[in-house]
């Protein structure tokens, strides 16, 4: 049977189109609106509502919570104090990753854990001897992340505490007498924050969000307008721009940390005399440079791609849509040299760009290659230059 | 004064190029030439750039779109070419179309296309295929003639090679054009908008929303030979690839020119505001500079205008410095401006009582013009002197897509109205403005009941308000009308619609020049590009 969310009864009644999603077993809004575009729009000059309720989260404590995480995160997690939240990946003894995920650290030995799959087996395994408990609360929170440049002004108007938190801070605290963990978190790449709250308030929390938003441009958003977001924002999708190693067939679908342009989440290996997963493979890596290639950004020379439509005889379209999905680049001679995972045409950039593997020799910003799409019914060959992650990055996000 | 400073002070004074005139194709034209390593000096009457393109905070927290307020026609090459993006360029989905009826019906396009085919059936079954048709049709006429808008035009009376290998190519280019697409593409330029809507609908309201393209800014009715020719213009633009579409730019089209003036100083150009210029230098047929209004001057062997063909040639240069048929063209050059805003700051959003509560309809244009006849009958006023009793209205609740443009819960409203002829009989727009006024907010308290009660503040902006503050001629929004012979090969004259003058070294780059009127920037682009290459010719 499929669920809903605890937001479900509100926000269905703002699905204007009808439209679900599947997510984790979870109704989820493909889009409210007629047009994502305008919902993509809110994230940027206002702020949009997205239910992240379904990811997986786990929490884990024990004394040696702190311990245990050090090794089986490949982020170091000493370096996440309570009061704050950290971007993190896992990786197997290969230093592949298996997968990523934000964690919330509540206090010394109090973490919260989000995942896009399920891992209760697998961290559960790793456990040993330690005095750690890990149990899975995914149903027990709600999770609405409220994303955009106005976001903070909303949520301080409710949770004055909001207002300090810095980028990837933590806050306990109280929204309409409800007591909610807030966290600067989001897969927008803009200023924007996570509101956790216990499923059984989940409405009167949103009742009050909601209130405080009206006349200001805030509508929910929907899975669309989300990864639009993302992918301005370069933020990785699993099984879109990498797949778990946990259940990759070939290495050719597995992926490093370094591969997937997290390398700066090792900067301070050197001094990290930390046995964490993978840790090994990971430092033989950067000591060989042994990567395949880094997911990079692309962005499409636009006048060869107008020159493309224009000599097929079709206006060059700018569809915003993303494009999850692989599609081949190439140097000048067309052998392969890669393959871009997600795509879309950026309306904040006003170009069309990609996330993309490219091998090593052309990671340098400007680097060229050719990106192979159909037009009129065969492959053309448009040329994109490689370009630095985030490819949109405005200064709220951090600031 | 010791010599060596008076060399300094005038070296000071000295520039590659000077641009007459902050507006957005001046900005363009500036940019374009500051990118090409010309040490540039943008001169701004007032004390902000934008020209018609400005936003104006009239009551704290309230942004109005003063004159201009969308974008669809600025040339996407310009974005890229001056990395707007970098400085802020954002130009935002209007997702709806709104069209209220007299009858207390509606019509209300958006973003999915099988919904506004059902939403035209409702109107007429017939209509909600024809409007596929019109829509295929209109596009093929569109990228048949959009090129255009980035092009110089040849001179039809040179006999330079190369400009007669420009016209052979032109030639050709409408030769290998389909018959279907060509003859319609004549049909528009020449004909009525009316006949051509006429061809494909019965629906008064979505002809009326669609004829309302072919008389904005311009005095002409629906119905009136020529309309189409506006019709096509307004539909040559763009949001993203979707052809046609208008988007509002973030902080409105105020906003727009501050990310355009930000960007030309970043490539070097200087801009100086509260610098109205008197007059170009001349020496011996030669631009060598400009006067200020305060006696100051400043020199450059590229002197460009970007104001309209009046100023540009009969009041910054002496009319005997040109030719007389240049002069006598110039003269008859009709401006006759039509169109007036009044914009609003609104205690919360108008009601519609078809649609209850709701509001989402007015996330992009309010159209008032519900069939051709209202518009034609609001024209039929301004062909006799006065302004339209029921006015054509084009309305948009700007922050409802931007919401830093009004305080939360309130509302900016931009409302362009026309027929309000600059030439009124018996009387004048110092008489008429609030006048002018109170028929509107009557006009929209017709559809919207209840819409006076909503108004905190009222700006009327009159042909003759335009006109003082923008420095256009008889307040006309394109610098000049959009009629055939003042057009392409004939804008602003036959045989100076290549953006230079009889002067040496003096040009023209405003939107009286090829292609014309809105925020386009292609007439800075293109004028740029003209001399660029000429300072290449005198150097080679």
């Amino acid at each position: 049977m499929i669920r809903t969310t605890p937001f479900h009864e509100r926000l269905a009644a703002l699905n204007e189109t009808g439209l679900w999603e599947h997510w984790s077993n979870h109704l989820a809004a493909t889009r409210y609106q007629m047009s994502e575009k305008f919902e993509y729009f809110a994230i940027r000059n206002s702020a949009g509502l997205f239910d992240s309720s379904p990811l997986y989260k786990y929490r884990i404590h024990g004394l040696d919570a702190e311990r245990f995480l050090a090794g089986v995160l490949a982020r170091d997690i000493r370096t996440c104090q309570p009061g704050h939240a950290q971007y993190t990946i896992w990786c197997d003894d290969r230093g592949f990753v298996v997968e990523d995920g934000v964690i919330l650290r509540h206090g010394p030995s109090e973490f919260v854990l989000t995942a896009a799959e399920p891992n209760l087996a697998y961290f559960g395994e790793l456990i040993g001897r330690m005095d750690v408990t890990i149990e899975e609360v995914s149903d027990d929170w709600a999770v609405l992340a409220v994303q955009g440049p106005r976001s903070r002004d909303l949520l301080s108007a409710l949770a004055p505490a909001v207002g300090g938190l810095p980028y990837f801070g933590l806050t306990s605290t109280r929204i309409a007498k409800v007591p909610v963990h807030v966290s600067r978190t989001g897969f927008t790449g803009d200023l924007g924050f996570e509101v956790w709250a216990p499923a059984a308030d989940a409405l009167t929390v949103f009742d009050a969000i909601w209130g405080v938003s009206r006349g200001q441009g805030v509508i929910p958003i929907g899975m669309i307008a989300l990864y639009m977001a993302r992918i301005e924002a370069g933020l990785l999708l699993l099984d879109v721009d990498f797949h778990s190693s946990r259940f990759a067939w070939t290495d050719a679908d597995r992926s490093t940390p370094i591969e997937l342009g997290l390398g700066w989440m090792f900067r301070d290996l050197a001094n990290d005399d930390r046995e964490f997963i993978g840790g090994d493979a990971i430092r033989r890596e950067i000591a060989g440079k042994t990567s395949r290639w880094k997911l990079s950004g692309l962005v499409v020379d636009w006048q060869d791609y107008d020159r493309i439509y224009d000599r097929a005889g079709l206006i060059p379209p700018k569809d915003h849509t993303p494009i999850q999905d692989e599609y081949y680049i190439y140097d000048d001679d067309l052998n392969q040299l890669g393959y871009a995972t997600s795509q879309m045409y950026s309306p904040i950039l006003q170009r069309h760009i990609a996330l993309a593997r490219v091998p090593l020799d052309r990671t340098a910003p400007g680097s060229r290659v050719k990106l192979e799409l159909a037009v009129n019914h065969r492959y053309e060959y448009f040329d994109a230059n490689v370009a630095r992650t985030p490819l949109y990055n405005p200064e709220r996000r951090t600031a | 004064m010791p010599k060596t400073k008076t060399t300094s002070a005038t070296a000071d004074r000295t520039y590659d190029a000077i641009v007459i005139g902050g507006g957005h194709n001046g900005l363009t034209n500036g940019a374009y030439l500051a990118k090409a390593g010309l040490r540039t000096l943008v001169l701004e009457r007032r004390h902000l750039v934008g020209g018609a393109a400005i936003t104006e905070e009239l009551r704290p927290g309230f942004w109005f779109t003063t004159f201009s307020y969308a974008l669809s026609l600025l040339r996407p090459d310009i974005v890229q070419d001056l990395d707007l993006v970098k400085h802020g360029f954002m130009p935002i989905l209007m997702p709806t179309t709104f069209c209220p009826k007299e009858d207390g019906d509606y019509l209300l396009l958006g973003q999915d296309h099988g919904e506004n085919l059902r939403e035209i059936g409702r109107q007429s079954k017939h209509d909600a295929d024809a409007y596929d048709a019109f829509n295929h049709d209109v596009l093929k006429v569109i990228q048949a003639i959009k090129p255009l808008l980035d092009e110089v035009p040849p001179d039809l009376f040179s006999d330079d090679p190369e400009e007669l290998i420009a016209l052979a190519a032109l030639g050709q280019r409408f030769r290998k054009l389909d018959k279907k697409v060509l003859h319609d593409a004549v049909r528009l330029l020449t004909g009525s908008a009316a006949d051509f809507l006429d061809d494909y609908f019965e629906s008064d309201v979505l002809k009326g929303y669609l004829a309302s393209s072919a008389i904005i800014g311009t005095k002409v009715g629906p119905y009136s030979q020529g309309s189409g020719l506006v019709l096509l213009y307004h539909i040559l633009g763009e949001h993203d690839g979707e052809m046609g579409a208008w988007s509002f730019h973030k902080g409105g089209n105020g906003g727009f020119t501050q990310v355009l003036s930000r960007a030309a100083q970043a490539l070097g150009a200087e801009i100086r505001l509260e610098s109205p210029v008197e007059r170009v230098i001349t020496r011996n047929g030669r631009a060598t500079g400009v006067a200020l209004a305060d006696g100051s001057e400043f020199y450059a062997p590229v002197v460009v205008s970007a104001l309209d063909p009046r100023r540009t040639f009969l009041e910054l240069v002496e009319p005997r410095e040109l030719p007389t048929d240049l002069v006598e063209t110039i003269q008859r050059f009709r401006f006759q401006g039509t169109s007036s805003k009044v914009n609003f700051a609104l205690d919360g959003i108008p009601r519609y009582p078809a649609l209850g509560d709701r509001i989402d309809q007015y996330r992009g244009f309010t159209n008032i013009g519900p069939s051709m006849e209202y518009l034609e009958r609001a024209f039929d006023d301004a062909k006799y002197g006065w302004y339209s009793k029921r006015p054509y209205l084009d309305t948009a609740i700007q922050s409802l897509v931007d919401p830093d443009m009004a305080p939360p819960g309130k509302a900016v409203m931009s409302c362009f109205v026309q027929y309000t002829p600059y030439h009124l009989r018996e009387s004048d727009w110092d008489a008429e403005k609030e006048n002018l006024g109170d028929t509107v907010q009557a006009t929209l308290e017709s559809f919207f009941p209840g819409f006076g009660d909503l108004v905190l503040q009222r700006e009327v902006r009159t042909p003759l308000d335009i006109e003082r503050t923008v420095g256009l001629s008889e307040g006309n929004i394109f610098a000049g009308e959009f009629l055939a012979p003042q057009m392409f090969f004939f804008r602003p004259a036959p045989g100076w619609a290549q953006y230079r003058t009889p002067i040496d070294g003096y040009y023209q780059c405003g939107s009286g020049t090829h292609p014309g009127g809105c925020v386009m920037g292609a007439p800075g682009k293109l004028a740029a590009g003209q001399i660029l290459k000429d300072r290449a010719r005198a150097q080679a």
